[in-house]
Protein backbone atom coordinates (compact mmCIF):
# COMPACT_ATOMS: atom_id res chain seq x y z
CA UNK A 1 0.00 0.00 0.00
CA UNK A 2 1.37 3.41 -0.96
CA UNK A 3 2.16 6.08 1.62
CA UNK A 4 -0.62 8.59 2.30
CA UNK A 5 0.85 12.02 1.61
CA UNK A 6 -2.25 14.13 2.17
CA UNK A 7 -5.00 13.23 4.61
CA UNK A 8 -8.16 15.29 4.90
CA UNK A 9 -10.64 14.22 7.57
CA UNK A 10 -14.04 15.80 8.14
CA UNK A 11 -12.62 19.11 6.98
CA UNK A 12 -14.94 22.09 6.84
CA UNK A 13 -14.53 25.77 6.11
CA UNK A 14 -17.12 28.34 7.04
CA UNK A 15 -17.14 32.08 6.22
CA UNK A 16 -19.64 33.72 8.55
CA UNK A 17 -22.90 31.93 7.79
CA UNK A 18 -21.69 30.48 4.49
CA UNK A 19 -20.46 26.89 4.51
CA UNK A 20 -17.85 26.71 1.75
CA UNK A 21 -16.69 23.17 2.55
CA UNK A 22 -18.83 20.75 4.50
CA UNK A 23 -16.99 17.96 6.37
CA UNK A 24 -15.20 16.34 3.49
CA UNK A 25 -12.61 13.58 3.69
CA UNK A 26 -10.13 12.26 1.14
CA UNK A 27 -6.59 10.97 0.93
CA UNK A 28 -3.87 11.33 -1.67
CA UNK A 29 -1.06 8.79 -2.08
CA UNK A 30 2.57 9.39 -2.97
CA UNK A 31 3.13 9.91 -6.68
CA UNK A 32 -0.54 10.47 -7.44
CA UNK A 33 -1.97 13.28 -9.53
CA UNK A 34 -5.23 14.07 -7.77
CA UNK A 35 -7.75 16.31 -9.48
CA UNK A 36 -10.14 18.65 -7.71
CA UNK A 37 -13.03 19.37 -10.06
CA UNK A 38 -16.12 21.41 -9.55
CA UNK A 39 -18.03 24.43 -10.78
CA UNK A 40 -17.17 27.90 -9.48
CA UNK A 41 -17.97 28.21 -5.78
CA UNK A 42 -17.80 24.46 -5.18
CA UNK A 43 -15.12 24.87 -2.51
CA UNK A 44 -11.95 23.97 -4.46
CA UNK A 45 -10.10 27.17 -3.59
CA UNK A 46 -11.04 26.92 0.10
CA UNK A 47 -9.65 23.38 0.23
CA UNK A 48 -6.46 24.41 -1.54
CA UNK A 49 -5.96 27.52 0.58
CA UNK A 50 -6.35 25.58 3.82
CA UNK A 51 -3.99 22.83 2.62
CA UNK A 52 -1.49 25.51 1.59
CA UNK A 53 -1.68 27.10 5.05
CA UNK A 54 -3.11 30.38 3.77
CA UNK A 55 -6.36 29.95 5.70
CA UNK A 56 -7.30 28.09 8.85
CA UNK A 57 -9.87 25.30 8.68
CA UNK A 58 -13.11 25.72 10.61
CA UNK A 59 -13.19 22.05 11.55
CA UNK A 60 -11.67 18.65 10.89
CA UNK A 61 -8.08 17.62 10.34
CA UNK A 62 -5.59 18.33 7.58
CA UNK A 63 -2.26 16.55 7.31
CA UNK A 64 0.51 16.87 4.72
CA UNK A 65 3.36 14.44 5.39
CA UNK A 66 2.66 14.65 9.12
CA UNK A 67 2.49 18.45 9.15
CA UNK A 68 -0.60 20.42 10.15
CA UNK A 69 -0.73 23.25 7.57
CA UNK A 70 -2.47 25.69 9.91
CA UNK A 71 0.07 25.29 12.71
CA UNK A 72 3.44 24.48 11.17
CA UNK A 73 3.89 27.01 8.36
CA UNK A 74 7.69 26.84 8.36
CA UNK A 75 7.79 23.05 7.93
CA UNK A 76 5.05 23.24 5.33
CA UNK A 77 6.97 25.69 3.11
CA UNK A 78 9.64 23.15 2.26
CA UNK A 79 7.09 20.41 1.60
CA UNK A 80 4.81 22.18 -0.83
CA UNK A 81 5.10 24.11 -4.06
CA UNK A 82 2.14 26.22 -5.08
CA UNK A 83 1.14 27.74 -8.37
CA UNK A 84 -1.56 30.19 -7.42
CA UNK A 85 -4.40 31.07 -9.79
CA UNK A 86 -3.29 34.71 -9.66
CA UNK A 87 0.45 34.66 -10.07
CA UNK A 88 1.17 37.14 -7.26
CA UNK A 89 4.56 38.61 -8.05
CA UNK A 90 5.67 42.24 -7.81
CA UNK A 91 5.10 43.99 -11.14
CA UNK A 92 8.68 45.14 -11.57
CA UNK A 93 10.41 41.93 -10.46
CA UNK A 94 12.55 40.46 -13.22
CA UNK A 95 12.08 36.81 -14.18
CA UNK A 96 15.59 35.80 -13.17
CA UNK A 97 15.33 37.90 -10.03
CA UNK A 98 12.12 36.09 -9.04
CA UNK A 99 13.82 32.71 -9.40
CA UNK A 100 16.77 33.87 -7.30
CA UNK A 101 14.48 35.50 -4.71
CA UNK A 102 12.22 32.51 -4.04
CA UNK A 103 15.00 29.90 -4.24
CA UNK A 104 17.03 31.84 -1.69
CA UNK A 105 14.08 31.80 0.73
CA UNK A 106 13.81 28.02 0.20
CA UNK A 107 17.55 27.68 0.73
CA UNK A 108 18.21 26.03 -2.66
CA UNK A 109 20.25 27.14 -5.69
CA UNK A 110 18.31 29.06 -8.34
CA UNK A 111 16.88 26.77 -11.06
CA UNK A 112 17.40 28.86 -14.18
CA UNK A 113 17.16 25.65 -16.25
CA UNK A 114 13.43 25.56 -15.46
CA UNK A 115 13.02 29.01 -17.03
CA UNK A 116 14.65 27.76 -20.20
CA UNK A 117 12.56 24.62 -20.22
CA UNK A 118 9.31 26.53 -19.80
CA UNK A 119 10.10 28.84 -22.69
CA UNK A 120 11.24 31.84 -20.64
CA UNK A 121 14.86 31.84 -21.77
CA UNK A 122 14.49 35.09 -23.68
CA UNK A 123 12.46 36.68 -20.90
CA UNK A 124 14.97 36.36 -18.08
CA UNK A 125 15.55 40.11 -17.94
CA UNK A 126 11.90 41.06 -18.45
CA UNK A 127 9.79 42.47 -15.66
CA UNK A 128 6.82 40.41 -14.51
CA UNK A 129 4.39 43.07 -15.78
CA UNK A 130 5.89 42.76 -19.28
CA UNK A 131 5.07 39.05 -19.57
CA UNK A 132 1.97 37.67 -21.27
CA UNK A 133 -0.58 35.78 -19.15
CA UNK A 134 0.80 32.47 -20.37
CA UNK A 135 4.35 33.49 -19.57
CA UNK A 136 3.31 34.66 -16.11
CA UNK A 137 1.70 31.27 -15.44
CA UNK A 138 4.76 29.43 -16.68
CA UNK A 139 6.97 31.52 -14.40
CA UNK A 140 4.66 30.82 -11.46
CA UNK A 141 4.94 27.11 -12.21
CA UNK A 142 8.73 27.25 -12.45
CA UNK A 143 8.86 29.00 -9.08
CA UNK A 144 6.46 26.48 -7.53
CA UNK A 145 8.61 23.47 -8.42
CA UNK A 146 12.08 25.03 -8.20
CA UNK A 147 12.75 23.73 -4.66
CA UNK A 148 11.70 20.22 -5.67
CA UNK A 149 8.84 19.90 -3.16
CA UNK A 150 7.24 16.49 -2.57
CA UNK A 151 3.73 18.00 -2.86
CA UNK A 152 2.70 20.42 -5.60
CA UNK A 153 -0.55 22.37 -5.83
CA UNK A 154 -1.51 23.56 -9.28
CA UNK A 155 -4.51 25.85 -9.59
CA UNK A 156 -5.69 26.08 -13.22
CA UNK A 157 -2.11 25.65 -14.45
CA UNK A 158 -2.88 25.61 -18.17
CA UNK A 159 -5.36 28.49 -18.30
CA UNK A 160 -4.10 30.93 -20.92
CA UNK A 161 -1.37 28.63 -22.23
CA UNK A 162 -0.82 27.83 -25.91
CA UNK A 163 -0.73 24.24 -27.13
CA UNK A 164 3.06 23.93 -26.98
CA UNK A 165 3.35 25.29 -23.43
CA UNK A 166 0.46 23.14 -22.33
CA UNK A 167 2.12 20.03 -23.67
CA UNK A 168 5.41 21.02 -22.01
CA UNK A 169 3.59 21.54 -18.72
CA UNK A 170 1.94 18.14 -18.97
CA UNK A 171 5.23 16.39 -19.60
CA UNK A 172 6.76 18.29 -16.67
CA UNK A 173 3.89 17.08 -14.48
CA UNK A 174 4.46 13.50 -15.59
CA UNK A 175 8.15 13.87 -14.88
CA UNK A 176 7.47 15.20 -11.39
CA UNK A 177 5.06 12.35 -10.77
CA UNK A 178 7.63 9.81 -11.96
CA UNK A 179 10.08 11.41 -9.55
CA UNK A 180 7.69 10.69 -6.67
CA UNK A 181 6.02 14.11 -6.37
CA UNK A 182 2.37 14.22 -5.46
CA UNK A 183 0.29 16.73 -7.40
CA UNK A 184 -3.04 18.29 -6.53
CA UNK A 185 -4.55 19.72 -9.68
CA UNK A 186 -7.54 22.05 -9.54
CA UNK A 187 -8.90 22.58 -13.01
CA UNK A 188 -11.97 23.34 -15.07
CA UNK A 189 -10.41 21.56 -18.04
CA UNK A 190 -12.00 18.10 -18.04
CA UNK A 191 -9.86 16.85 -20.92
CA UNK A 192 -6.78 17.77 -18.91
CA UNK A 193 -8.14 16.08 -15.79
CA UNK A 194 -9.00 12.95 -17.75
CA UNK A 195 -5.59 12.82 -19.34
CA UNK A 196 -3.42 13.75 -16.39
CA UNK A 197 -5.03 12.61 -13.15
CA UNK A 198 -4.99 9.24 -11.43
CA UNK A 199 -8.02 10.11 -9.32
CA UNK A 200 -10.41 13.01 -9.10
CA UNK A 201 -12.89 14.33 -6.58
CA UNK A 202 -15.89 16.19 -7.99
CA UNK A 203 -17.07 18.90 -5.62
CA UNK A 204 -20.46 20.49 -5.50
CA UNK A 205 -21.59 23.05 -2.94
CA UNK A 206 -18.76 22.15 -0.57
CA UNK A 207 -19.24 18.37 -0.65
CA UNK A 208 -17.54 15.60 -2.60
CA UNK A 209 -20.22 14.10 -4.83
CA UNK A 210 -17.99 11.67 -6.73
CA UNK A 211 -14.48 10.35 -6.25
CA UNK A 212 -12.39 7.85 -8.17
CA UNK A 213 -10.29 7.39 -11.27
CA UNK A 214 -11.58 9.14 -14.40
CA UNK A 215 -12.15 5.68 -15.90
CA UNK A 216 -14.20 4.51 -12.91
CA UNK A 217 -16.26 7.68 -12.88
CA UNK A 218 -17.07 7.58 -16.58
CA UNK A 219 -18.02 3.90 -16.27
CA UNK A 220 -20.51 4.53 -13.49
CA UNK A 221 -22.63 7.15 -15.20
CA UNK A 222 -25.72 6.58 -17.30
CA UNK A 223 -23.34 4.33 -19.22
CA UNK A 224 -24.10 5.20 -22.81
CA UNK A 225 -21.27 4.40 -25.16
CA UNK A 226 -21.39 6.18 -28.49
CA UNK A 227 -21.02 3.84 -31.51
CA UNK A 228 -20.62 5.82 -34.73
CA UNK A 229 -20.65 3.92 -38.02
CA UNK A 230 -20.24 4.89 -41.68
CA UNK A 231 -20.78 2.52 -44.59
CA UNK A 232 -20.48 2.65 -48.34
CA UNK A 233 -24.19 2.36 -49.10
CA UNK A 234 -25.39 4.12 -45.93
CA UNK A 235 -27.97 1.39 -45.41
CA UNK A 236 -28.08 2.01 -41.67
CA UNK A 237 -29.22 5.58 -42.22
CA UNK A 238 -32.19 4.43 -44.26
CA UNK A 239 -33.81 1.86 -41.96
CA UNK A 240 -34.74 1.63 -38.33
CA UNK A 241 -33.42 -1.85 -37.57
CA UNK A 242 -33.18 -2.38 -33.82
CA UNK A 243 -29.83 -3.57 -32.48
CA UNK A 244 -29.16 -5.05 -29.03
CA UNK A 245 -28.45 -2.71 -26.06
CA UNK A 246 -29.15 0.42 -28.09
CA UNK A 247 -31.30 3.01 -26.38
CA UNK A 248 -31.08 5.85 -28.89
CA UNK A 249 -30.16 6.33 -32.56
CA UNK A 250 -29.31 9.48 -34.50
CA UNK A 251 -27.82 10.46 -37.84
CA UNK A 252 -25.13 13.06 -38.32
CA UNK A 253 -23.51 13.74 -41.69
CA UNK A 254 -22.63 10.33 -43.12
CA UNK A 255 -22.55 8.62 -39.72
CA UNK A 256 -25.26 6.69 -37.96
CA UNK A 257 -24.80 7.04 -34.19
CA UNK A 258 -26.05 4.50 -31.64
CA UNK A 259 -26.03 5.09 -27.88
CA UNK A 260 -25.48 1.70 -26.31
CA UNK A 261 -25.48 0.52 -22.70
CA UNK A 262 -23.38 -2.50 -23.72
CA UNK A 263 -21.28 -1.82 -26.84
CA UNK A 264 -19.99 -5.38 -27.46
CA UNK A 265 -23.30 -6.97 -28.61
CA UNK A 266 -24.25 -3.76 -30.39
CA UNK A 267 -21.06 -3.73 -32.48
CA UNK A 268 -21.28 -7.49 -33.20
CA UNK A 269 -24.86 -7.18 -34.38
CA UNK A 270 -24.04 -4.14 -36.52
CA UNK A 271 -21.16 -5.92 -38.25
CA UNK A 272 -23.29 -9.04 -38.82
CA UNK A 273 -26.05 -6.90 -40.32
CA UNK A 274 -23.64 -5.17 -42.73
CA UNK A 275 -22.17 -8.51 -43.72
CA UNK A 276 -25.62 -9.89 -44.41
CA UNK A 277 -26.64 -6.85 -46.47
CA UNK A 278 -23.26 -6.70 -48.22
CA UNK A 279 -22.71 -3.05 -47.22
CA UNK A 280 -19.02 -2.25 -46.80
CA UNK A 281 -17.77 -0.68 -43.56
CA UNK A 282 -15.81 2.59 -44.01
CA UNK A 283 -15.42 3.80 -40.40
CA UNK A 284 -16.44 2.56 -36.97
CA UNK A 285 -15.85 4.54 -33.78
CA UNK A 286 -16.65 3.44 -30.23
CA UNK A 287 -16.43 6.26 -27.69
CA UNK A 288 -16.87 5.90 -23.97
CA UNK A 289 -18.55 8.83 -22.21
CA UNK A 290 -15.95 11.51 -21.43
CA UNK A 291 -15.20 12.83 -17.97
CA UNK A 292 -16.71 16.12 -19.07
CA UNK A 293 -20.02 14.42 -19.92
CA UNK A 294 -19.96 12.59 -16.61
CA UNK A 295 -19.09 15.80 -14.77
CA UNK A 296 -22.00 17.63 -16.37
CA UNK A 297 -24.29 14.70 -15.60
CA UNK A 298 -23.30 14.77 -11.93
CA UNK A 299 -23.36 18.52 -11.48
CA UNK A 300 -26.65 18.98 -13.35
CA UNK A 301 -28.21 16.30 -11.21
CA UNK A 302 -27.11 18.31 -8.17
CA UNK A 303 -24.85 15.56 -6.92
CA UNK A 304 -27.65 13.15 -6.19
CA UNK A 305 -26.13 10.33 -8.24
CA UNK B 1 21.58 35.83 4.72
CA UNK B 2 21.37 35.20 0.95
CA UNK B 3 17.59 35.55 1.15
CA UNK B 4 17.91 38.83 3.03
CA UNK B 5 20.50 40.12 0.54
CA UNK B 6 18.38 39.17 -2.48
CA UNK B 7 15.26 40.66 -0.92
CA UNK B 8 17.07 43.85 0.06
CA UNK B 9 18.60 44.20 -3.42
CA UNK B 10 15.23 43.71 -5.07
CA UNK B 11 13.43 46.22 -2.84
CA UNK B 12 16.22 48.76 -3.25
CA UNK B 13 16.04 48.48 -7.05
CA UNK B 14 12.23 48.78 -6.85
CA UNK B 15 12.72 52.21 -5.29
CA UNK B 16 14.42 53.24 -8.53
CA UNK B 17 12.49 51.16 -11.12
CA UNK B 18 9.03 52.16 -9.94
CA UNK B 19 8.36 55.65 -11.28
CA UNK B 20 6.11 56.63 -8.36
CA UNK B 21 8.72 55.56 -5.84
CA UNK B 22 11.50 57.25 -7.78
CA UNK B 23 9.44 60.42 -7.64
CA UNK B 24 8.80 60.11 -3.90
CA UNK B 25 12.33 59.00 -3.02
CA UNK B 26 14.34 61.42 -5.13
CA UNK B 27 12.66 63.77 -7.59
CA UNK B 28 10.03 65.32 -5.32
CA UNK B 29 12.25 65.91 -2.25
CA UNK B 30 15.28 67.09 -4.23
CA UNK B 31 13.12 69.30 -6.45
CA UNK B 32 11.43 70.82 -3.40
CA UNK B 33 14.82 71.26 -1.71
CA UNK B 34 16.18 73.10 -4.75
CA UNK B 35 13.09 75.30 -4.91
CA UNK B 36 13.23 76.12 -1.19
CA UNK B 37 16.94 76.80 -1.43
CA UNK B 38 16.49 79.21 -4.30
CA UNK B 39 13.32 80.96 -3.15
CA UNK B 40 12.76 80.55 0.59
CA UNK B 41 16.26 81.61 1.67
CA UNK B 42 15.78 84.81 -0.36
CA UNK B 43 12.42 85.54 1.25
CA UNK B 44 13.28 84.44 4.77
CA UNK B 45 17.04 84.27 5.48
CA UNK B 46 16.39 82.66 8.92
CA UNK B 47 15.21 79.58 7.06
CA UNK B 48 18.86 78.89 6.23
CA UNK B 49 19.51 78.13 9.92
CA UNK B 50 17.16 75.15 9.89
CA UNK B 51 17.25 74.36 6.20
CA UNK B 52 19.28 71.14 6.47
CA UNK B 53 17.16 69.34 9.10
CA UNK B 54 13.90 70.71 7.66
CA UNK B 55 14.66 69.53 4.13
CA UNK B 56 15.97 66.17 5.38
CA UNK B 57 12.78 65.59 7.34
CA UNK B 58 10.73 66.62 4.32
CA UNK B 59 12.64 64.12 2.15
CA UNK B 60 12.10 61.40 4.74
CA UNK B 61 8.39 62.12 4.97
CA UNK B 62 8.05 62.04 1.17
CA UNK B 63 9.67 58.63 0.85
CA UNK B 64 8.72 56.98 4.15
CA UNK B 65 5.22 58.36 4.75
CA UNK B 66 4.01 58.99 1.20
CA UNK B 67 6.05 56.42 -0.75
CA UNK B 68 6.47 53.38 1.49
CA UNK B 69 2.86 52.52 2.51
CA UNK B 70 1.34 52.40 -1.02
CA UNK B 71 3.32 49.42 -2.37
CA UNK B 72 2.69 47.51 0.88
CA UNK B 73 -1.07 47.93 0.44
CA UNK B 74 -0.95 47.15 -3.29
CA UNK B 75 1.12 44.01 -2.72
CA UNK B 76 -1.31 42.75 -0.12
CA UNK B 77 -4.32 43.44 -2.35
CA UNK B 78 -2.64 41.83 -5.41
CA UNK B 79 -1.98 38.56 -3.55
CA UNK B 80 1.79 39.06 -3.56
CA UNK B 81 2.05 38.56 0.20
CA UNK B 82 0.15 35.25 -0.13
CA UNK B 83 2.70 34.13 -2.65
CA UNK B 84 5.48 35.27 -0.31
CA UNK B 85 3.94 33.43 2.62
CA UNK B 86 3.71 30.16 0.71
CA UNK B 87 7.35 30.49 -0.23
CA UNK B 88 8.49 31.10 3.32
CA UNK B 89 9.08 34.86 3.27
CA UNK B 90 8.48 35.95 6.89
CA UNK B 91 6.18 38.86 7.76
CA UNK B 92 9.11 40.57 9.47
CA UNK B 93 11.06 40.65 6.19
CA UNK B 94 8.03 41.79 4.20
CA UNK B 95 7.72 44.85 6.44
CA UNK B 96 11.27 45.56 7.51
CA UNK B 97 13.08 45.21 4.17
CA UNK B 98 11.00 47.75 2.20
CA UNK B 99 11.20 50.07 5.22
CA UNK B 100 15.00 49.64 5.37
CA UNK B 101 15.52 50.17 1.64
CA UNK B 102 13.29 53.24 1.65
CA UNK B 103 15.23 54.56 4.63
CA UNK B 104 18.38 53.91 2.63
CA UNK B 105 17.04 56.01 -0.27
CA UNK B 106 16.03 58.72 2.20
CA UNK B 107 19.51 58.68 3.74
CA UNK B 108 21.10 59.13 0.30
CA UNK B 109 18.93 62.20 -0.28
CA UNK B 110 19.72 63.39 3.27
CA UNK B 111 23.43 63.13 2.53
CA UNK B 112 22.98 65.13 -0.68
CA UNK B 113 21.10 67.83 1.23
CA UNK B 114 23.55 67.89 4.13
CA UNK B 115 26.55 68.20 1.82
CA UNK B 116 25.14 70.76 -0.60
CA UNK B 117 22.91 73.07 1.46
CA UNK B 118 25.77 75.21 2.79
CA UNK B 119 27.76 75.67 -0.45
CA UNK B 120 24.71 76.03 -2.72
CA UNK B 121 22.22 77.96 -0.61
CA UNK B 122 24.12 79.20 2.45
CA UNK B 123 22.40 76.77 4.80
CA UNK B 124 23.78 76.43 8.31
CA UNK B 125 25.89 73.31 8.86
CA UNK B 126 25.56 71.26 12.06
CA UNK B 127 28.03 71.95 14.83
CA UNK B 128 27.95 68.33 15.97
CA UNK B 129 28.07 65.97 12.98
CA UNK B 130 27.95 62.84 15.18
CA UNK B 131 24.75 64.02 16.80
CA UNK B 132 23.41 65.04 13.40
CA UNK B 133 23.98 61.55 11.96
CA UNK B 134 22.40 59.85 14.98
CA UNK B 135 19.30 62.07 14.90
CA UNK B 136 19.03 61.50 11.13
CA UNK B 137 19.12 57.72 11.62
CA UNK B 138 16.65 57.91 14.49
CA UNK B 139 14.25 60.09 12.47
CA UNK B 140 14.42 57.67 9.55
CA UNK B 141 13.73 54.74 11.86
CA UNK B 142 10.77 56.48 13.47
CA UNK B 143 9.18 57.68 10.21
CA UNK B 144 9.91 54.35 8.49
CA UNK B 145 8.09 52.48 11.24
CA UNK B 146 5.10 54.86 10.96
CA UNK B 147 5.08 54.32 7.17
CA UNK B 148 5.11 50.54 7.61
CA UNK B 149 2.26 50.79 10.13
CA UNK B 150 0.18 52.86 7.67
CA UNK B 151 0.86 50.24 5.00
CA UNK B 152 -0.45 47.54 7.32
CA UNK B 153 -3.63 49.25 8.53
CA UNK B 154 -4.78 50.97 5.32
CA UNK B 155 -7.47 48.98 3.47
CA UNK B 156 -6.86 50.36 0.01
CA UNK B 157 -5.02 53.01 -1.99
CA UNK B 158 -7.49 55.74 -1.02
CA UNK B 159 -7.23 55.15 2.72
CA UNK B 160 -3.45 54.90 2.39
CA UNK B 161 -3.34 58.45 1.05
CA UNK B 162 -5.69 59.58 3.80
CA UNK B 163 -3.62 58.08 6.64
CA UNK B 164 -0.34 59.28 5.11
CA UNK B 165 -1.59 62.82 4.63
CA UNK B 166 -2.99 62.82 8.15
CA UNK B 167 0.59 62.57 9.41
CA UNK B 168 2.38 64.36 6.54
CA UNK B 169 0.47 67.63 6.28
CA UNK B 170 0.43 68.71 9.95
CA UNK B 171 4.02 67.47 10.33
CA UNK B 172 5.01 69.62 7.40
CA UNK B 173 3.11 72.72 8.47
CA UNK B 174 3.31 72.58 12.25
CA UNK B 175 6.37 70.45 12.95
CA UNK B 176 8.86 73.33 12.87
CA UNK B 177 10.00 72.64 9.31
CA UNK B 178 8.62 75.77 7.67
CA UNK B 179 8.45 78.07 10.69
CA UNK B 180 9.89 78.01 14.20
CA UNK B 181 7.68 76.43 16.87
CA UNK B 182 7.92 79.45 19.14
CA UNK B 183 5.93 81.65 16.78
CA UNK B 184 2.97 79.22 16.92
CA UNK B 185 0.06 79.93 19.33
CA UNK B 186 0.17 77.92 22.56
CA UNK B 187 -2.74 75.64 21.60
CA UNK B 188 -1.20 74.83 18.21
CA UNK B 189 2.15 74.21 19.87
CA UNK B 190 0.54 71.59 22.11
CA UNK B 191 -0.87 69.92 19.03
CA UNK B 192 2.50 70.03 17.31
CA UNK B 193 3.95 68.10 20.25
CA UNK B 194 1.96 65.12 18.94
CA UNK B 195 3.95 65.13 15.67
CA UNK B 196 7.13 63.13 15.01
CA UNK B 197 8.82 65.90 12.99
CA UNK B 198 8.43 68.35 15.90
CA UNK B 199 10.53 66.09 18.09
CA UNK B 200 12.96 65.32 15.26
CA UNK B 201 13.51 69.06 14.72
CA UNK B 202 13.92 69.65 18.46
CA UNK B 203 16.46 66.82 18.67
CA UNK B 204 18.37 68.21 15.66
CA UNK B 205 18.41 71.74 17.06
CA UNK B 206 19.45 70.60 20.53
CA UNK B 207 22.05 67.96 19.70
CA UNK B 208 23.32 68.77 16.20
CA UNK B 209 23.01 72.55 15.84
CA UNK B 210 23.58 73.64 19.45
CA UNK B 211 20.50 75.85 19.46
CA UNK B 212 17.90 76.46 22.13
CA UNK B 213 14.88 74.19 22.02
CA UNK B 214 11.30 74.44 23.12
CA UNK B 215 11.19 70.84 24.40
CA UNK B 216 13.89 68.91 26.18
CA UNK B 217 15.79 67.26 23.28
CA UNK B 218 16.43 64.16 25.40
CA UNK B 219 12.68 63.77 25.75
CA UNK B 220 12.30 64.22 21.97
CA UNK B 221 14.90 61.52 21.33
CA UNK B 222 13.07 59.19 23.73
CA UNK B 223 9.75 59.89 22.02
CA UNK B 224 11.22 59.22 18.56
CA UNK B 225 12.80 55.97 19.76
CA UNK B 226 9.58 54.83 21.44
CA UNK B 227 7.60 55.75 18.30
CA UNK B 228 9.86 53.66 16.10
CA UNK B 229 9.77 50.61 18.34
CA UNK B 230 6.05 50.87 19.05
CA UNK B 231 5.02 51.54 15.44
CA UNK B 232 7.09 48.70 14.04
CA UNK B 233 5.90 46.33 16.78
CA UNK B 234 2.28 47.26 16.01
CA UNK B 235 2.90 46.84 12.27
CA UNK B 236 4.19 43.29 12.83
CA UNK B 237 1.31 42.51 15.21
CA UNK B 238 -1.41 43.86 12.91
CA UNK B 239 0.15 42.52 9.70
CA UNK B 240 -2.24 40.64 7.44
CA UNK B 241 -1.18 38.40 4.56
CA UNK B 242 -4.22 39.28 2.50
CA UNK B 243 -7.29 41.44 2.88
CA UNK B 244 -9.64 38.41 2.88
CA UNK B 245 -7.73 36.63 5.60
CA UNK B 246 -9.72 35.66 8.68
CA UNK B 247 -6.61 35.44 10.82
CA UNK B 248 -5.88 39.12 11.53
CA UNK B 249 -4.77 39.87 15.06
CA UNK B 250 -6.12 43.02 16.67
CA UNK B 251 -8.12 45.92 15.29
CA UNK B 252 -6.45 48.46 12.98
CA UNK B 253 -7.41 51.24 15.40
CA UNK B 254 -4.79 49.78 17.75
CA UNK B 255 -2.37 51.76 15.57
CA UNK B 256 -3.42 54.85 17.53
CA UNK B 257 -1.35 53.47 20.40
CA UNK B 258 1.65 55.16 18.77
CA UNK B 259 0.28 58.39 20.20
CA UNK B 260 1.03 57.17 23.74
CA UNK B 261 4.69 58.35 23.80
CA UNK B 262 3.59 61.78 22.55
CA UNK B 263 0.86 62.09 25.15
CA UNK B 264 3.31 61.03 27.84
CA UNK B 265 5.73 63.61 26.43
CA UNK B 266 3.10 66.33 26.76
CA UNK B 267 2.53 65.29 30.35
CA UNK B 268 6.25 65.25 31.17
CA UNK B 269 7.18 68.43 29.31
Amino acid sequence: MKEKIIQVENFSKVYGEFVAVDEISFQVERGEIFGLLGPNGAGKTSILECLEGIRKPSGGKLDILGVDPSREARKLNSLIGVQLQSSGLPANMHVEEAMRFFCSYHGVPARYDLLDRLGLKDKRDSQFQELSTGQQRRLALALAVAHNPPVIFLDEPTAGLDVGSRSELHSLMQEMKAGGSTIILATHDMAEAEKMTDRVAILLRGSIVAEGSPQDLTATGSGFTKVSIRTEQSLLQQNGTVFPAVSQRSVKDEYTIYFSVDPAPTVSALLAYLDEKEDKLIDLRVERPSLEERFLEITHAGGTQ
Amino acid sequence: MTAFTNHFAFEFKTGLRNSTLLLMNYLFPLGFYAMMGLVMVEINPIFGDTMIPAMILFAMMASLLLGLPGPLVESREAGIFRSFKINGVPAFSILSIPALTTMFHALIVSAIIALTAAPLFGGLNPVNWGGFILITLLSAFSLGAIGALIGVIANNARSTVLWSQLVFLPSMLLGGLMMPLDILPESVRSFSALLPTTHAMQAYLGYAFGQETLFNPALSVSILTATGILAFGLAIYLFNWDSKSDARRGHPLMALLILVPYLLGLFLA
